[in-house]
């Protein structure tokens, strides 16, 4: 069931929220030790969070517009109290003092933390095999990734474990992962929704977002988490935000201009371009005006964060010291406690990012590859604005393949990178984007569209991604 | 942009990061650290003289607020997560080691 229809039941009391946790539990029962799609499922607070919200639709009271949907939230959102990890070692156990903002808001409008969802460490990774407490598996053929590093929260709700979830996504971690899994996930625009609470991986690319079973679903999260926040600085103003998502997406794509974006679209498995075709006929059936363009700068969006986000996360995780939380692995004096602790608590693809961080910012190194990486995503910023003179949204693949088998990529990382290749540029623009499920490709497996759209410009990327939706039915 | 990288380079930069790599750990990312780069390299080929660099997507200004005083985290349930903590702080190694 979409989460929609399970607030609704819950709010006119159709349904018990007792009742919807208990069956999400037990499709978890069902089959988590196969997918592995959770660090931590936190049943008896989600019953009583249940109890509660039904308590309120007894008395009367309006619980809120997610009433008693089950959310399951990715491992780096902060939950006072509630074990937040990263799936790394370095933080395992580590119960913050504090609710993320997104964490809040969730709770105020009734939904039920059902779990905190697997992901690469750190959110490092495509495919959440860089996960400390092992990979988690796709839904739909266990043999295969489920995407990452948002994998977790993609697999939860594929499989029936939750009614909703939150991704982070620095590079495609939340778009990448549901188009893999077949379900729907959207990048915000950065500064939509606060990030107070995010455990920080790249601070200028990430942004927490919604995977959901439907776009309307998402659009229903998405208002609910969104909206500006004092506490997170990059957040952006009320005044500035857009119509509710949740009323213009009947109102169709006839008119709209849409572009295909060749640099991102040529690389794709013939399968994945199929349906891509296929999308771009369905969006001129229902109106739109849709030809290829050309956004050249895009081609070198990868190399760009490949720079960019390691750097900032080699500053990012210098917080990760054994002083104040987490593992400490004891040394005769700091800096030996130090290096101890990071070796011990870090997998191989954090440390290996770090590295390559502290390369590009260190001495001699930083105007070839972070100040250079720098200036080519202000030429892929400028590109694709003027890209949005002429269409209203572009479209690509939201990954260039369909799931790949478990351990085929976890030896070459330059292989694993090259899987965000489609997502990156709209991380490194602070553009939205997200993922839409369009049709299965050669191997029964889902295949997600990606609608990219300007600044704030969620309003008509919603709009195109639920024709898109309406197309298949 | 610069030569390949070499072992020495991966060993300083890891001291830099504050990491200990065994000496598997140093060849394997030699390799693959440089193959990364090398991707990397293909940036060099784009004209950036007189374009600014992006270090963040939103236009911002300096974001202020009310010096006003508020509850912060409370500190029992801080300090419970910290490895070791002695008389309300967070207590670690020897700085200066030890007196002789």
């Amino acid at each position: 069931m979409t989460a929609h229809a399970l607030a609704a039941a819950v709010r006119s009391g159709e349904r018990r929220a007792r009742e919807v946790v208990e069956s999400h539990l037990e499709a978890i029962e069902a089959r988590e030790g196969d997918v592995h799609a959770f660090n931590t499922v936190l049943t008896a607070e989600a019953l009583g969070q249940a109890d509660e919200v039904d308590r309120r639709v007894a008395a009367g009271e309006d619980p809120g517009p997610l009433a008693g949907v089950p959310v399951a939230l990715k491992d780096n959102i902060c939950t006072r109290g509630i074990a937040t990890t990263c799936s790394s070692r370095i933080l395992k156990g580590w119960r913050p003092p504090y609710d993320a903002t997104v964490v809040t808001r969730l709770r105020e409008a009734g939904a039920v933390l059902i779990g905190k969802t697997n992901m690469d460490e750190f959110a490092m990774g495509s495919s959440t095999e860089n996960s400390a407490f092992g990979p988690t598996r796709n839904p739909h053929d266990l043999s295969k990734v489920a995407g990452g590093s948002s994998g977790g929260s993609a697999a939860a709700v594929a499989a029936g474990f939750a009614g909703a979830a939150l991704g982070s996504d620095t590079g495609g971690s939340i778009r990448q992962p549901a188009s893999l899994c077949g379900v729907v996930g959207v990048k915000p625009t950065y500064g939509l929704v606060s990030r107070y609470g995010l455990v920080a991986y790249a601070s200028s690319l990430d942004q927490i977002g919604p995977l959901t079973k439907t776009v309307a679903d998402a659009a229903l999260v998405l208002g609910v988490i969104g909206g500006h926040d004092p506490m997170d600085s990059t957040s952006i103003e009320e005044s500035r935000r857009r119509p509710r998502l949740t009323e213009i997406l009947a109102e169709g794509v006839d008119g709209l201009r849409i572009g295909v974006i060749g640099e991102l679209t040529g690389d794709a498995d013939p399968d994945v371009l199929a349906r891509v075709v296929a999308a771009g006929n369905a969006l001129e059936a229902a109106g739109a005006k849709v030809e290829e363009v050309a956004v050249p700068a895009a081609a070198y969006g990868l190399s760009a964060y490949y720079l960019i986000a390691p750097a900032e996360a080699s500053s990012n995780l210098a917080r990760y010291d054994g002083v104040r939380y987490g593992l400490r692995v004891d040394g005769a004096d700091v800096n030996e406690m130090y290096a101890r602790t990071r070796s011990a608590g870090f997998g191989a693809e954090v440390k290996r990012r770090i590295m390559l961080g502290t390369y590009a910012l260190s001495a001699g190194y930083y105007d070839a590859y972070y100040g250079h990486a720098q200036r080519v995503r202000t030429l892929i910023l400028r590109e694709f604005e003027a890209a949005y003179e002429q269409f209203d949204v572009l479209l690509s693949p939201a990954s260039p393949s369909t799931a790949f088998p478990i351990g085929a990529k976890t030896d070459d990382p330059l292989a694993m990178y090259l899987m965000d290749v489609c997502t990156i540029p709209s991380n490194l623009t602070g553009h939205p984007a997200m993922s839409v499920p369009y049709g299965r490709g050669d191997d029964g497996l889902p295949v997600g569209i990606q609608v990219l759209a300007p600044a704030l410009g969620e309003p008509v990327m919603f709009r195109v991604a639920a024709a898109l939706e309406a197309s298949l039915q | 942009m610069a030569q390949r990288l070499s072992r020495d380079d991966v060993l300083h930069v890891a001291r830099l990061a504050r990491l200990e790599l065994s000496d598997e750990e140093v060849d394997r990312f030699t390799g693959q650290l440089a193959a990364v780069l090398e991707h990397a390299a293909d940036v060099a080929a784009l004209d950036t003289s007189g374009v600014p660099p992006t270090a963040h997507p939103l236009p911002l200004e300096n974001v202020l607020r009310d010096d006003l005083v508020r509850p912060s985290l409370d500190r029992a349930e801080v300090l419970r997560e910290a490895p070791d903590v002695e008389d309300g702080r967070f207590k670690v190694p020897p700085i200066l080691g030890h007196a002789p």
